[in-house]
Order: structure tokens, then sequence, then C-alpha cells
């Protein structure tokens, strides 16, 4: 910041400003890690990949969720996955993960033909501002995969 | 905790034959994640609902796994094909080890 209404600039006030600024933010980031010690993308891919062998593609599965949530104790997430629900063609597992909660986890659901379509409201805790993964396995093995990034104003894990 | 554990459905009570229903469920459940801390500073122990199942006519036709994300009171709703009379139970499981059960009939026509 310039200030050229100073005539002397007081470098060692700046600097003494700046060290407070500097140490003000890596205070706050330590303490937000302490009290988050969020799972990374990692965490969230490795509770997702327990489903299925190989590597999911983009498609056929979608998250309904508003884009903001102002309260993330309660965010109202709807999951479809396109798929006849057949005796021969059906969605086995869904997981969901979110890649910025303390566990990566949200919920893993277990569908059978009996249900007709393939589509389930849930509301789940989101701890920060973080992507919402999910992934189908369907019976003949396929996997599909879909992620949205939804913004939380007020954080939803405590603390 | 458990004192205060109510299971809610909502389902329509008859349906048409091949006709796909909407089953709306919630449970009044704390859902403490485990990650909480209590004015002392000590972490409150996670107590959570951790699976729910629905039958129809002792027939499992959904079941989810829950984790310490899902909000508290969880609320599930998904479909069901009708395809016969009978009843539709629910159970859901908690960490503490007891069940909390929940049945409605349904007329298919």
């Amino acid at each position: 910041m310039q200030q050229p209404r100073l005539k002397r600039p007081l470098p060692t006030r700046r600097r003494v400003l700046l060290l407070a600024i500097a140490g003000g933010a890596a205070a706050a980031a330590s303490a937000m890690f302490a009290r988050m010690a969020a799972a990374g993308p990692k965490e969230a891919a490795a509770f997702l990949a327990q489903i299925g062998k190989g590597t999911p593609k983009d498609g056929r599965i979608a998250i309904k969720a508003q884009e903001i949530a102002e309260n993330g104790n309660t965010v109202p997430l709807t999951i479809t996955v396109e798929s006849p629900m057949s005796e021969k063609d059906y969605v086995k597992t869904v997981r969901v993960a979110a890649d910025g909660n303390p566990n990566p986890g949200v919920v893993t659901l277990h569908f059978t033909p009996a249900v007709g379509r393939c589509e389930v409201q849930i509301r789940c805790r989101l701890a920060q501002t973080e992507r919402v993964i999910a992934v189908a396995e369907m019976s003949d093995g396929s996997l599909w995969t879909t992620a949205r990034e939804i913004k939380v104003t007020i954080g939803g894990c405590g603390g | 905790m458990a004192e205060d554990v109510r299971p809610r459905l909502k389902i329509p009570a008859s349906a048409k034959k091949g006709e796909v229903i909407e089953i709306k469920t919630l449970v009044s459940h704390q859902m403490e994640s485990g990650q909480r801390k209590d004015k002392d500073g000590k972490v409150i122990p996670r107590k959570i609902i951790n699976k729910f199942v629905c039958t129809m006519n002792g027939k499992e036709v959904f079941r989810a796994d829950l984790e310490p994300a899902i909000a508290s009171n969880p609320f599930i709703s998904f479909f069901l094909k009708a395809e016969e009379s009978g009843t539709l139970a629910f159970a859901w499981t908690d960490d503490d080890g007891s069940v909390y059960r929940a049945e409605q009939k349904i007329t298919v026509t």
C-alpha cells in the first residue's frame, strides 16, 4: 500500500504492521486446520474407490443441490442415476463423499430393481465450501461419477 | 438419547400396480458426529444412526449406510415400484446397537 500523503515513510512501523498481518493470517490458518483437519480429495477418492474396480466415467449420475447452502448443518442433496432399474440392468450402489469434511464419507446407498427409479434425497453436513462427489456402480460393473461444488456460508461440523 | 427417537413416514396408503411411489422417512436423532466439543473442550463421542434398511414383505428393497456427515434428524426419501400389497418395514440401527422400527401397510390394486 502506498501512502503518498506521508512525506517521510516510516519503514519500521510499516514492517511491524506487515509482520503483524502475516502473523495473524498464519495463526488463523493453523487454528482453522486444527479445528477442521479436513479430508482432502485423496481421502474422498479412497472412500469412493471402495465400491468397485476401475475408473469411473462421467455421466448417468447427477447431484442436485443448492449452489449456495446457507447453513452447512443441513444441505439437501438429490442423487439421481439414469437407469431402467430392471432385473437385468439396475444401479447396485451409490456412494457419496465430500472432500472438505473431517471424514470424507457421506452415505452409501444400496439399491435393488424393486425401487423402480434411482433417486434418493438426503440431507448432509458440510464443514466448508467443498466438492461433493458421487459414484454409481451398475449391475454390469460399470462405474459412473459426478461432482459439484457447494458453497457453504456457515460450516456444519460443530467446533 | 434413545427416548427421543421417533420415526416418521410419509407413504401413500394405496397405489396402482406398477406405479412408482415416493417413500419419505425421517427419524428424530441427534446424529452426534464425534467432531463437536462440549463446554469443557472435551470431544462429545460419536453416536449416529449408521444403517437404514427398508423391506417389503420381508424382502430388502433399499439400504443406506450413513456416515457422521448426515445431518441430524436424518431424512431419507427414495422410490419404490408398487408390485403387491403388503407391509413396508423400516429399521434404523444406532451406534449403540439399538434398532428403531416403523412399518406401514400399502394396498396395491
